[in-house]
């Protein structure tokens, strides 16, 4: 039997196991990576939004350049990654059973590095498995990578990032989404990525969740019904939606079958997501030389992965002897930062479940945007980045922390202060001033920041806002101006209509709307 | 369903060449190198397998090659994860019926 020896032995090619790799193989370690699939760079190439977090961790950077990013450092390094080479069996001294086409290939590695990331969760229904319901993951593998529209009318189940992100996205490729969904009370994922869902006219139903798929061959409708605190039907609050798609968002759960079959310590963590090893703070598990990093040890972000992924290549270096400890303390100082900066916030695992009342600041948390999707016309004003000023300015809606500071680096006259802590709202400078150029606007992952000019004309008043559909409006075209819950509310001219390479694929539309509804009017529509 | 020609991110979708292969005897067009089941979508079909005890339909799920739920038969050979083939010129691509193409 042959059997082939590595340094480092990594398993996966996602955002976690390419970092690890990267990191490995900088220390010199002859590492290999083995990924299922055809193509590197796991879910990395279906996140086409514009990710959150701070400089160092590539904030306002679109999910799939920082894949290109990722894969060209790992190729200018020399790492060997094997695609459509599946793990199938991990043993003890780090054993490794691979099938490759139609053989099983045997490796050996000091150090192994699983980062095999997590599978969607599924929840059954009357017709759950009928052709048309499919997990959101599928929805952005057909759209973002093959170019194919997942369905004509859709209906989202789960309101948590996912639901949201994939929701917009299924937009951006020119489906509709009739309804989003959750059983939950209130909504899961960020209050900014709800918002901008939910200001298009998406209704969100929250403490509802799917009856029945219909249709006889593949799904024709849908019917979804209120449920009560403990998650049963209340008869007479059915609702129909013809629909050609369900696309199913209900969170997210590790991968950690091999390091389970390898004998590992694991936990059952529902703050980390579900069945997970036992891993210290350079994702050693229980197993010496075993490491773990992303997803398969803890559901968070694709920007947390490459993070824990860098810290498992390093402590695997140093574990080896490839890497003296001053140099380990060194590198390790500057990713815990950079993941301790990226776990703050209302959203941080240990947050997870709690309800949470005010902001960092004091403010208080909008009931509304956690059940409906959007902060009310009143609620807005309760935020440090709203004002109301003479002249064009920004107004942040922001009203949740999270880590995420783009926009304070992006406006080159200083209108923006997030200070240190990147997870404090913005605030507007009022002793700066604004030219309107428009860079904050374009920055914010969130699509949450507009300029506001009231005296723009004696009666009219115009906002610039963020716009990534299809087809661009341009100057002079006359439309609708639409609230925060995506109403019809007043009429509104294309005046302005900017798209500039620093502003990424995120256009920016100036309306002009009457005096009144510049506080109001947050989308625009045709017609 | 609809092919996407131009996405506001991701800008207009690269020409591929058009590849012919066959679904259940009837010709089809779809391109070289994508999913099978990318082609099937295309096309406008939903179905991709029926259950063997209950004669349930069955069509894409996860479209990432774990849930084998889009699985067909494809050029003779049964269980064929179509989310996850490449679509060559040529290919017979049958509805699968339990694990066997219909008598």
């Amino acid at each position: 039997m042959d059997i082939k020896r590595y340094d480092v032995i990594v398993i996966g090619a996602g955002p976690a196991g390419l970092s690890a790799a990267i990191e490995a193989s900088k220390a010199g370690m002859n590492v290999i990576v083995f990924d299922e699939n055809a193509k590197p760079g796991g879910q990395l190439f279906k996140q086409i939004h514009k990710f959150f977090g701070s400089k160092e961790h590539k904030a306002k950077v679109r999910g799939f350049k920082i894949g290109e990013e990722l894969l060209a450092e790992a190729d200018k390094l020399g790492v060997t990654v094997v695609l459509n080479a599946t793990v199938i069996g991990l043993y003890a001294e780090k054993e490794v059973t691979v099938r490759i086409d139609d053989a099983i290939c045997h490796y050996k590695g000091d150090a192994i590095i699983v980062a095999t990331g997590a599978a969607e969760n599924m929840v059954t229904f009357r017709g759950w498995t009928k052709p048309g319901v499919i997990g959101a993951g599928a929805a952005q593998t057909m759209m973002n990578l093959h170019q194919i529209k997942p369905g004509n009318r859709i209906l989202m189940l789960g309101s948590g990032n996912v639901g949201l992100v994939v929701s917009y996205q299924l937009m951006q490729a020119g489906c509709e989404v009739v309804a989003l969904v959750d059983a939950a009370p209130k909504i899961g994922g960020y209050g900014v990525h709800a918002a901008k869902v939910a200001r298009t006219g998406v209704p969100f139903y929250l403490s509802h969740t799917i009856v029945e798929a219909e249709g006889e061959e593949y799904v024709e409708g849908v019917t979804i019904a209120e449920v009560d605190s403990s998650f049963q039907f209340i008869p007479g609050t059915e609702k129909h939606f013809d629909v050609d798609t369900i696309c199913l968002a209900v969170g997210l759960s590790p991968m950690s079958q091999l390091l389970k079959a390898l004998g590992c310590d694991m936990v059952e963590d529902p703050k980390r997501g579900g069945y997970v090893p036992e891993c210290d703070e350079y994702g050693e598990t229980s197993i010496r030389g075993v490491f773990v990093a992303g997803d398969v040890s803890g559901i968070e972000e694709a920007s947390s992965a490459m993070i824990e992924g860098r810290i498992a290549g390093v402590a695997a270096a140093y574990e080896l002897g490839f890497m003296e400890k001053e140099e380990l303390d060194e590198k390790i100082a500057i990713h815990e930062h950079a993941l301790d900066t990226l776990r703050q916030g209302m959203f941080t695992p240990k947050n997870r479940g709690k309800v949470l009342e005010k902001t960092e600041e004091g403010c208080p948390v909008s009931t509304n945007l956690l059940k409906k999707g959007y902060l009310t016309d009143e609620e807005v004003f309760a935020y440090p980045g709203v004002t109301k000023q003479a002249g064009v300015h920004p107004v942040m809606e922001c009203s949740q922390n999270i880590p995420c500071n783009p926009c304070q680096d992006a406006c080159p006259k200083g209108c923006i202060s997030i200070g240190e802590n990147i997870t404090s709202l913005p605030v507007v400078v009022e002793t700066a001033e604004c030219i309107g150029c428009g860079m904050c606007v374009a920055s914010c992952s969130g699509q949450a920041i507009f300029l506001v000019d009231e005296s723009y004309e004696e009666e009219f008043a115009t906002v610039t806002l963020p716009y990534e559909f299809l087809p661009l409006p341009k100057a002079g075209d006359k439309g609708k101006g639409l609230s925060r819950s995506g109403e019809v509310i007043c009429d509104a001219e294309v005046v302005d209509v900017k798209s500039v390479k620093a502003f990424d694929h995120t256009s920016l539309l100036t309306i002009k709307v009457p005096k009144d509804m510049a506080m109001k009017a947050r989308f625009y529509k045709e017609g | 369903m609809d092919r996407i020609k131009e996405h506001p991110i991701l800008g207009e979708t690269p020409e591929k060449k058009v590849v012919t292969f066959t679904y259940d005897g009837k010709e089809m067009q779809g391109l070289e190198g994508e999913p099978i089941a990318a082609a099937l979508k295309a096309a406008g079909v939903m179905v991709h397998r029926y259950t063997k005890k209950k004669h349930e339909p069955r069509g894409i799920f996860c479209a990432i090659g774990r849930c084998t739920d889009c699985v067909m038969i494809v050029d003779g050979k049964p269980n064929i994860r179509t989310c996850i083939t490449p679509l060559k010129e040529g290919m017979t691509v049958q509805t699968q019926y339990g694990v066997t193409a219909q008598k």
